[in-house]
């Protein structure tokens, strides 16, 4: 277990380079005490790194400070290898683009289809209509709603809403993936429903991705479980088996309390580890 | 205490002015710059303008009218209710035309603008935008801001004209004065200045009413109850700056051309 990551002027700069995202000692404030202090970790290629946490400890500022929607206090973020830190907002959109974000509540836009919501990167791209159309639907086929391509966000349910944000994030083959609660406020059915596809996506594409969560039960699911293409579905690894590139951290007051492999977390002595387990 | 609190308040002040200028000058500054969301511009132009255009045409007209019955009163014990005309356009033109087609507009549009952008804001939608690689102040704010200019511009023009209108059906059927002494009067006093007046105050106020809507919508916190207090904020705004810049306008406009 890594309690007490390497402070950031130890971190060798390849590292750094080779990673999809790197934090360096990363501190943000905003009125008040800081949210996020000291923060330091890395995804490298094909990495899945499941953020844990109580709510209202910073898990969704660490995730927004990832692709430059919040900018650091101090210390240094690495995106692709580029320092955005101190990055202006406008050499920003290029990097974002390389990036599917998936929000909270879905963050649909309203007054656009469920076409226009998945293909908002494309149309803003000038992307042909036909081409559109083909890549929605083939985006919408793989989260199971190709039968929504012409509704409005409003009548669709919570679970579908976030289903059709996972279709807008992976239209554009992300080089990075970033999931902010995917399953919050969704029953137990419907959030397996979602995490199977997390792990499809994981398995199938092999994206790097970042998940929040508070939820345990999802996160063990992510790791104990992969992606059977030829059944189509989630199915669970060999007993004592886990997925080796799905690892944790664990974020408790605005620090990293934890940082390691699912077998490393649950054998952690942290008092606060242990609670959250328990 | 109360020192503490005075301090801090105008320290927010400052800040707020300072974020609103640098917020309306970079999105009036996009216009110079690639890529520019026309689609979205005359989206907006049509909103803004053709959405506005009855209750600009209706507050005109009663306006005018208003104008010609007050003004017919009072310019009738001086024997001189055949410069009816002259006062109704000069008014309209000047002031009333650009003023209160602002105010409508800005009661309609600011408010619409706070609460859609404040609402995209407290449900991330802003933030997915930010995230999918696209300027949100680009392609909502800077289509906004120069529909509402080019729109407030016409509007007052028709304003202007249905409030001329407005006065000179008052003036024919209710005061029963002759319509075309009412027209000459009305043109024949009306120079160039008059109607620069009136056509540069709607570019400011155009500029005002959606800045000030965008910026406060941009910045809504606190969930629901949030925007509705950026909405208050934009239009009590909106309306204070548009009669304050009337203000500055006119005594400039007033000192050039007397």
């Amino acid at each position: 277990m890594r309690a007490n990551p390497m402070p950031a002027a130890e971190l060798p700069t390849t590292d750094t380079k080779a990673a999809v995202v790197a934090f360096h000692d990363v501190t943000i404030s905003f009125e008040g005490p800081p949210v996020l202090r000291g923060i330091s970790f890395s995804l490298g290629p094909r990495e899945t790194r499941i953020l844990l946490g109580p709510a209202g400890v910073g898990k969704s500022v660490l995730l927004k400070a990832t692709n430059g929607l919040i900018c650091p206090d101090s210390g240094s973020i690495y995106l692709f290898g580029e320092d955005i830190s101190s990055m202006k907002e406008s050499s920003l959109f290029a990097l974002r683009a390389r990036t599917g974000m998936v929000f909270q509540e879905g963050a649909l836009f309203d007054s656009l289809s469920v076409r226009d919501n998945v293909a908002y990167q494309l149309i803003q791209e000038h992307v042909p209509d036909d081409e559109i159309d083909r890549r929605v639907k083939e985006a919408l086929l793989f989260v199971g709603l190709e039968h929504t391509f012409a509704l409005f966000p409003g009548s669709l349910s919570g679970g579908m809403r976030r289903r059709v944000a996972i279709a807008r994030a992976l239209i554009h083959n992300p080089d990075l993936l970033l999931y902010d609660s995917p399953t919050g406020g969704l029953d137990p059915v419907t959030s397996t429903t979602i995490i199977e596809l997390i792990v499809k996506q994981r398995d199938f594409y092999k994206t790097p991705s970042i998940m929040v969560t508070h939820r345990l039960q999802d996160a063990f699911t992510m790791v104990t479980h992969r992606y059977d293409s030829e059944k189509g579905a989630m199915v669970p690894l060999p007993e004592g088996e886990t997925d080796p590139n799905t690892t944790f951290m664990m974020l408790n007051e605005g620090q990293m309390i934890f940082d390691g492999s699912i077998h490393e977390l649950v054998a952690s002595q942290d008092p606060f580890v242990r609670e959250f387990l328990e | 205490m109360a020192f503490e609190k005075i301090d801090r308040s105008a320290k927010e002040l400052v800040l707020t002015v300072q974020d609103y200028f640098l917020f309306s000058f970079r999105a009036a500054l996009n216009l110079f710059s690639r890529p520019l969301y026309w689609a979205d511009f005359i989206v907006q132009s049509d909103i803004i303008g053709v959405g506005s255009a009855t209750i600009v045409i209706f507050a005109g007209f009663f306006t005018g009218g208003v104008l010609a019955v007050q003004s017919a009163a009072t310019l009738a014990s001086f024997g001189a209710t055949a410069v009816t005309g002259r006062f109704v356009a000069m008014s309209m033109i000047r002031e009333l035309g650009a003023v209160l087609t602002g105010i409508m507009v800005s009661g309609r549009n600011a408010s619409s603008m706070a609460s859609e952008l404040g609402s995209m804001v407290v449900t991330e939608q802003i933030d997915a935008m930010r995230a999918l690689g696209v300027d949100p102040i680009r392609k909502l704010v800077t289509p906004r801001i120069y529909a509402t200019v080019a729109m407030l511009f016409f509007l007052t023009i028709v304003s202007d004209f249905c409030g001329i209108l407005g006065g000179a059906a008052v003036t024919v059927f209710m005061n029963g004065q002759n319509g075309t002494q009412y027209f000459s009067m009305a043109y024949e006093y009306l120079h160039y200045p008059d109607i620069l007046q009136g056509l540069v105050k709607p570019l400011l106020f155009g500029f005002l009413i959606s800045s000030i809507g965008c910026f406060y919508g941009m910045r809504t916190t606190g969930g629901t109850q949030g925007v509705g207090r950026s909405t208050i904020q934009a239009v009590v705004w909106a309306s204070v700056m548009i009669i304050f810049s009337d203000l500055l306008v006119s005594i400039l406009m007033v000192s050039i051309f007397s």
